[in-house]
């Protein structure tokens, strides 16, 4: 009698044989052998965009096949659900380092002392640098921050502290998400047609360019201040009040310290968001061959516009303009990967103690 | 005693400053707090109705009830923290040792320095250590301390909430490092730092363990030598344990205002009292 009771609650299920560790990986490299197969048979090529697609499903239908065997149907969907989401992963991944490994690859080939030292000053073919347009995109990016972090912070302020769910708070709400989709090179137009009005027609400059990057810039500021600030838990704000501190300073000593990292983190994004754009700066800060200091007259050139020129008008012999656009390029995503590092470093020694 | 004597002369000091007080109450005896025919609304919603009560000066008054009847806003009221909400607003009077805190010209954020609170929840600042949180009265309000008036603030504070020897060798540590019922003392630390008259507990309690609980009520017992503590509390045997007065608050139904059913010392609430609905409520028959 108990020998049999011990019998069937071994027969509930609740053992099963899982499929060993290497079963999974193997099952993978196995679906890209065979898909490669039928690609070489087919199509006599063997591209890898094909062999992926036969591939993934292949996969999926093997792992499935195989689980449900040994495992029963409930681990089966499970490593097949586990397949698509690592499928799809590597799916989403795909572009970013092909882009990345472009650049640098192609980027290298003129990634030397005086891509950093010379401008484009009478460079028609070899040599040239883009010293001018790293000085460019310094001037350029750091107006238009300075110009839009303080009034999309002061902005993201009042919508969390003050305005909260009055009238003015969702007007300003929805004026920023409709901001938020602003084309960039509607965003330049606006600068350049509101600079034409005092310097002339045709009038470009490197303080164009930052007004037209700061309209793009203060509705991402405003958006994640307002993400952060929220995220304050309201606790602290009352432990201030009931200290009788006033609500100015318990913005500025309590919530503002508490989420100083966050919002550091929003800010280097806008600033990140705004340093690659082309469009605007092509029509508000044009092209210059030569360094410009002076953001108040005479054209700038950014890195994506020197980027953009490298292959609209590369000059003779071309490549050589496509090798400093390319340089320019990846200095780009190097400028931007320095920018996010410094905001993580500073955000880590300021974030509040506890919370490390 | 000097402390004692101190606080007198710092209330008095306070008094000009808040200049809403009439000059008879300054240095006399403190009177407590007079509640009289108290309303409390959210927008058009009317939360608690015509509550009148008087609380005792260097007393504990508890404040018990089933949830939602009204305690905590009844609480929040007396040091104008409900005003957080928007469209919270009061009718009737609330006075502070004969000062209307809701008298025309009344600035809510003097109010909150005489009257000080503790949540439910321990909330020291994330961003401050222990010595910071305890100063953050203070600092806060760039009032200039000088480092050694500033250690004997944290000193005396941390003492008189009971943690000063817990934590006296890591003042510099964050706040939010210590156990619950430590952050809690804490919390306790920083609102006494500041002097105030009066000092309300909002369920501090609730979300300790009983090891903690007790630490909190033995101090409260010492700190009604100097202050006038007004406590919400769902744990009835608390409120027998250390409160000298009771008030029992009710509701009719969800949306009908709470009220205050009867309030008497606390041996008469819990032994005696004179309403059924409190007997039902303090013998466990209902909330």
């Amino acid at each position: 009698m108990t020998s049999e009771l011990a019998t069937t609650s071994l027969d509930l299920g609740l053992s099963s044989r899982p499929l060993s560790r290497t079963t999974i990986p193997a099952i993978a490299i196995l679906s890209l052998v065979l898909a490669q197969i039928v690609t070489r048979v087919f199509s006599g090529g063997g591209s890898v965009v094909a062999t992926l697609v036969i591939a993934g499903p292949t996969n999926l239908a093997i792992t499935y096949v195989v689980s449900r065997r040994r495992e029963g149907s409930r681990r089966a969907i499970d490593r097949m659900v586990t397949a698509v989401v690592y499928s799809l992963m590597t799916l989403a991944l795909a572009p970013l380092v092909s882009v990345v490994w472009t650049t640098v690859d192609r980027g290298l080939a003129r990634f030397d002392g005086e891509l950093f030292t010379s401008t484009m000053r009478s460079v028609v073919g070899d040599g040239g640098g883009v010293k001018h347009a790293i000085i460019g995109t310094v001037i350029i990016t750091g107006l238009a921050a300075a110009m839009a972090v303080p009034i999309g912070l002061f902005t993201g302020i009042y919508l969390v502290e003050y305005g909260k769910k009055s009238r003015l708070a969702r007007l300003v709400v929805s004026m920023v998400d409709v901001m938020t989709g602003i084309p960039s090179i509607v965003a330049g137009l606006f600068a350049y047609a509101l600079f034409s009005q005092f310097q002339g027609p045709g009038a470009r400059s490197g303080f164009a360019g930052s007004v037209a990057l700061a309209v793009l810039m203060t509705p991402i500021v405003v958006r994640s201040t307002q993400e952060m600030l929220r995220l304050v838990p309201n606790e602290l704000r009352e432990a201030s009040y009931a200290l009788g501190v006033s609500k100015w300073r318990t913005i500025v000593k309590v919530v503002l310290p508490t989420a100083v990292s966050g919002l550091l983190t929003g800010v280097s994004l806008a600033i990140a968001r705004v340093i690659g754009e082309t469009a605007p700066l092509l029509i508000a800060a044009g092209l210059a061959q030569d360094t410009n200091t002076n953001p108040f007259s005479g054209r700038m050139t950014s890195l994506p516009v020197m980027s953009y020129y490298g292959y609209a008008a590369p000059g003779f012999p071309p490549e050589a303009g496509y090798d400093r656009g390319w340089s320019a390029a990846l200095l780009l995503i190097i400028i931007v990967l320095v920018i996010f590092s410094v905001s993580r470093i500073l955000g880590r020694v300021l974030r509040p103690k506890g919370l490390r | 005693m000097s402390f004692e004597t101190a606080k007198m002369v710092d209330q008095e000091d306070k008094m000009t400053t808040t200049d809403t007080s009439p000059a008879e109450s300054a240095g006399t005896a403190p009177e407590g707090m007079r509640v009289h025919n108290l309303d409390i609304f959210y927008g058009n919603f009317l939360a608690v109705r015509n509550v009148s009560m008087d609380i005792e000066p260097r007393a504990i008054t508890a404040l018990i009830g089933p949830s939602g009847c009204g305690k905590s806003t009844f609480l929040r009221s007396l040091n104008r923290m409900h005003e957080e909400i928007q469209g919270a607003r009061v009718e009737g009077t609330v006075t502070l040792d004969g000062v209307d805190l809701y008298g025309p010209g009344v600035d809510p954020v003097v109010v909150r320095r005489q009257i000080g609170m503790v949540f439910q929840r321990p909330n020291p600042f994330p961003t401050m250590s222990i010595a910071e949180n305890v100063l953050a009265g203070m600092r806060l309000n760039s009032k200039k301390l000088s480092k050694s008036k500033a250690n004997e603030i944290v000193e005396s504070s941390l003492r008189g909430a009971n943690l000063w020897e817990e934590v006296k060798n890591r003042l510099d540590q964050p706040g939010s490092g210590l156990s619950g019922g430590q952050q809690q003392r804490l919390c306790i630390a920083r609102a006494i730092a500041v002097q105030p008259r009066v000092l309300l507990m909002d369920e501090p309690c609730s979300a300790l363990d009983p090891i903690s609980t007790m630490a909190i009520e033995s101090l409260m017992l010492e700190l009604k030598s100097s202050y006038t503590i007004v406590i919400v509390t769902h744990n009835m045997q608390q409120a027998a344990r250390v409160s000298d007065r009771t008030a029992f608050f009710n509701i009719d139904g969800t949306g009908q205002p709470g009220y205050v059913v009867e309030m008497d010392a606390t041996e008469k609430i819990f032994s005696n009292p004179t309403q059924q609905a409190t007997s039902d409520y303090v013998t466990g028959r209902f909330g």
